[in-house]
């Protein structure tokens, strides 16, 4: 890996939902411009829409990926900024053969818990970086890892009662 | 009466659960047409100025630019109550508001265009104050409206609602043995703010055909109402799932106008998608509203009089501004059972970005504005709030005008169960210790509780047609224009109507929302789902259910009236080996059809109580929500995750928390919006959560077979009254401001100055 300063890198290599993507740095389509954000490749250059915008600041946790484990902003992070890095998002969880939601998705399925569901890919990533890491995390410690998650509609009590039943169900 | 229902009143997943937790569920910005542009808005840095000189051939002549559109070039289409709102206009309103339109092939041209656009503007003085805007001599935002008061409109006909005058205010403050009485507001113009911003994609079919693909809340009104603004054009509405509305997204006639006006001149579809900033600042806040009046009880309770002025404060323009009117003044006597009004209203224009359509709908506004007044009235006569209340509330037989100006009469329930239910639940007879007194006090901290009720009439409002569709493999296809923005209602109907027709509920789905496929519907507004889109549809269920009987009746050799079905197969009441399945009753190349309808029946009010128990710091100022209860009576729950999850919906959508926290900060020095971002205008989040519980009651209802009532939009409204009652009664002293923010606790206790 060059990480030597002032050498301009051609190409970024991401793995995506463990699929590996090698994009050329550059202004034209398809390509990833210094300025875009990772939430911007996922979504414009690799057609990976289930990952939302909400407000672009940074403030409301709804374009929420895992990367390498940690849940973070995809519309903070510079894609050029990613290079190696190995990204999960919304239509990574499910398994890629059978379909089968992952437990997490499955309780949300079952917990109704979303209204409009524009927040909802995020908070099931932020939720599914938590469980990996703490598979019986309480409801303070849920609620805590979901503070940064913006829902309008209030689903929030339905969420937390989601992703508690999908941690017991991980111990 | 035990309800042996198969899939009412019990949980089933949502039918787009799959596509919301995989991803899949595609919102507006999802939407990718083969071809399409980005348009982007040039927005004025001052509140209120003319446009001395435009200059637009730098923007024009930039790699990637498709079209520029000023004033001077826009089709000639308005919108507003009148319609007194062009595409652009030569003159700007608030900070925000549109000068020039740009169609662009990536999102940089268009930033660099903006920048290129060269704007001379002729600064003007602005007004933010709305009594200030009605003075002589205040700077006046429209030609029309003289003295900056917006006319009145036929929103909902000839007779539509402007006041409330009845009976004789004068005896009744004569009879009254307290009278309170002052001016109260509730002007912070929160934002309902859903987590997605808005959009609109607009491509012309060809001179008089325009397909429109939005995230709506009420998928049709891009057809029926925009037409309208237009000069009628043929407008297909495509709705995608909308990510969060609370009424702010039923439409967006600005967007629209944008993306369609670009779409035109460039041939190709256009693409409005709001950022965040301009979600904020450019769409639509809350109604201002500040009450002068004074409201006269006797000592049990009996309101004896109401009389004052509402001034409403729409902003840069009104949109459907006349019809909150209305309806605020119909929710006002649901509230308060009273022989004596005289209430009148004023619609009045200011400098900042327009109020519009959200939950509450003019009610939220009036009701909290008057909830000062009612607190102080209550606190003289030394009376319970739940007895005043119950007491108030309309109940059957009780005659109230609606918004149209006719004369109903309540044949709906008395929700006095209701509100003893929810008041046991919560306590209420040990929290509540009397007028400003606290529950509990522990140094610093003082507890105190507060309650409040809200209900419409809207539940069965405006007409609703649906079609269903008996198809051969025992599938039925529901065709109906129906959004999906948060309710679940696509659901919902589909529930219900698998309940008519016995079918698993994976067998019965719903076309997309789109006006070319599916019939007229006014839409998911006020609490209509359930009665009014659910009788369309029941009906349709119920008439595609006689015809396939009266199709069977030959093959079975039996009359339609023995028949009953299940599973797609069709047999005799009491002699169920006699079976023919739907296929066979249809044959394979056949569909059987039946057609539903509503009418507008505004004779049911829903209504809501909500209790909240709060935590005043009186050292700090700090105001924390404990616990909120909310109680209600809905006849017969659909999808009980759905139903709470409405209920819930209580501290978001511009409802209880702009008691709280939450309000939209203009300077008015300049005019700008201050906290115009997600980080500075304040919102709660899964830290704060308070306590959370739902009583809901399920007594029949005189609606339709399922005998259900909405409640969806009402649990946002009686949120802000209830906070400042229990905030009131923790620290012992009337507060009257919208939102109690610490330093606004901190001045009316007197520990800081203003």
């Amino acid at each position: 890996m060059n990480r030597s300063i002032g050498k301009e890198r051609k190409t970024i290599a991401l793995t995506v939902n463990g699929v590996s993507h090698e994009l050329e740095v550059g202004n034209r389509p398809f390509q990833v411009a210094p300025s875009h954000t990772l939430a911007h490749t996922l979504r414009e250059t690799l057609n990976l829409t289930g990952t939302k915008v909400g407000c672009d600041q940074g403030a409301c946790g709804s374009c929420t990926v895992i990367m390498d484990g940690t849940p973070i902003l995809s519309c903070m992070t510079l894609t050029v900024e990613c290079h190696g890095r190995e990204i999960t998002t919304i239509e990574g969880l499910a398994d890629k053969r059978s379909g089968k939601l992952d437990p997490l998705q499955q309780a949300f399925v079952d917990h109704t818990a979303f209204q409009c569901g524009f927040c909802t890919p995020g908070m099931i990533m932020a939720s599914k970086s938590l469980l990996d890491r703490n598979p019986s995390a309480d409801r303070h410690t849920v609620k805590e890892a979901l503070s940064g998650h913006y829902c309008r509609c209030i689903s929030h009590y339905q969420v937390v009662d989601a992703v508690m039943a999908a941690a017991k169900k991980e111990v | 009466m035990p309800k042996n229902y198969r899939f009412l009143g019990k949980a089933t997943p949502r039918k787009d659960a799959l596509e919301i937790v995989t991803g899949k569920a595609k919102y507006i910005d999802d939407i990718r047409p083969a071809a399409m542009l980005h348009g982007k808005v040039l927005r004025s840095p001052y509140p209120h100025a003319e446009i001395r000189h435009i200059d637009t051939a730098r923007a024009e002549a930039l790699a990637g630019v498709k079209a520029v559109l000023t004033y001077k070039n826009v089709p000639p289409w308005r919108t507003g109550m009148p319609k007194h709102m062009p595409v652009l206009d030569r003159k700007v309103r608030y900070v925000g508001d549109a000068v020039a339109l740009v169609a662009t092939e990536t999102l940089e041209a268009a930033a660099g265009a903006l920048d290129l656009i060269e704007v001379e503007y002729e600064k003007m003085a602005a007004v933010y104050d709305m009594e200030a805007a009605l003075e002589p001599g205040a700077p006046l935002l429209h030609e029309a409206f003289p003295n900056n008061l917006v006319s009145k409109f036929p929103a909902f006909g000839p007779k539509t609602l402007t006041k409330v005058v009845r009976g004789d205010v004068e005896k009744g403050f004569e009879d009254a043995d307290f009278i309170s009485e002052g001016t109260f507001g509730y002007e912070n113009v929160a934002n309902p703010l859903p987590i997605e911003p808005p959009g609109v994609i607009a491509q012309w079919e060809d001179d008089q055909r325009l397909t429109v693909w939005s995230g709506t809340q009420s998928a049709s009104w891009h057809r029926w109402i925009m037409q309208s603004k237009m000069g009628f054009p043929d407008i297909r509405a495509i709705t995608t799932q909308c990510g969060g509305s609370f009424g702010s997204k039923n439409y967006a006639p600005q967007c629209l106008f944008y993306a369609a006006a670009l779409a035109r001149v460039t041939g190709i579809a256009v693409k409005v998608y709001y950022s965040k900033d301009e979600h904020f600042g450019a769409f639509v806040l809350r109604l201002g509203s500040r009450f002068r009046g004074r409201i006269g009880i006797k000592k049990d309770g009996t309101v004896t009089a109401v009389a004052g002025s509402w001034m409403v404060d729409t902003g840069s323009y009104s949109d459907m501004t006349q019809s909150q009117i209305a309806v605020g003044c119909g929710e006002a006597q649901l509230m308060l059972k009273s022989e004596n009004w005289d209430l009148a209203t004023k619609v009045i224009c200011t400098n900042r970005c327009a109020s519009g359509v959200i939950r509450g709908f003019g009610g939220q506004e009036l009701e909290s504005a008057l909830a000062p007044i009612l607190a102080d009235v209550m606190a003289k006569a030394d009376l319970d709030p739940v007895q005043f209340f119950k007491k108030n509330y309309v109940k059957p037989g009780d005659r109230y005008v609606w918004r149209e100006g006719n004369h109903w009469t309540c044949r709906g329930k008395d929700y006095s169960e209701a509100m003893e239910e929810g008041a046991r639940a919560f306590g209420w007879k040990d929290k509540w210790k009397g007028w400003l007194k606290p529950t509990a006090v522990d140094g610093a901290k003082r507890i105190g509780v507060g309650v409040g009720i809200h209900g419409n009439a809207d539940v069965g409002e405006d007409d609703s047609e649906a079609y269903i569709r008996l198809n051969a493999d025992g599938t039925a296809t529901i065709h109906a224009s129906v959004s999906e923005s948060g309710m679940g209602q696509r659901s919902n109907l589909c529930k219900m109507a698998a309940e008519v027709l016995q079918l698993p509920l994976e067998h019965v789905h719903m076309t997309p929302p789109d006006t070319l496929v599916n019939p007229f519907d006014f839409g998911l507004v006020g609490s209509r789902g359930t009665y009014a889109v659910g009788s369309a549809i029941i009906g349709a269920a119920e008439d595609a259910l006689q015809k396939l009987f009266e199709l069977t009746a030959p093959k079975l050799g039996a009359d339609p009236k023995e028949m009953e079905t299940a599973d797609g197969r069709i047999f005799i009441r009491d002699n169920p080996d006699r079976v023919i399945s739907w296929s066979k009753a249809i044959g394979i190349m056949h569909t059987v059809t039946g057609f539903g309808t509503h009418k507008a029946d505004y004779s049911v009010p829903n209504f809501i109580i909500l209790f909240v128990e709060v935590e005043v710091d009186i050292g700090t100022g700090a105001l924390k929500v404990c616990k909120v209860l909310t109680a209600t009576d809905v006849g017969q729950i659909i999808d009980p995750p759905s139903l709470e999850g409405q209920l819930y919906g209580a501290l978001g959508s511009a409802g209880l928390d702009t008691a709280v926290f939450e309000e939209t900060i203009i300077d008015r020095n300049s005019g700008h919006m201050l906290n115009m971002n997600m980080t500075d205008y304040k919102w709660r989040t899964f830290a704060d959560l308070p306590e959370f519980e739902n009583v809901i009651l399920e007594t029949p209802f005189p609606t339709h077979r399922f005998k259900a009532i909405g409640v969806g939009e009402v649990a946002t409204s009686p949120g802000p009254g209830a906070v400042l009652m229990a905030a009131s009664n923790a620290v012992g002293k009337h507060l009257h401001h919208y939102p109690l923010t610490p330093n606004r606790i901190l001045e009316a206790l007197g520990r800081v100055e203003r």
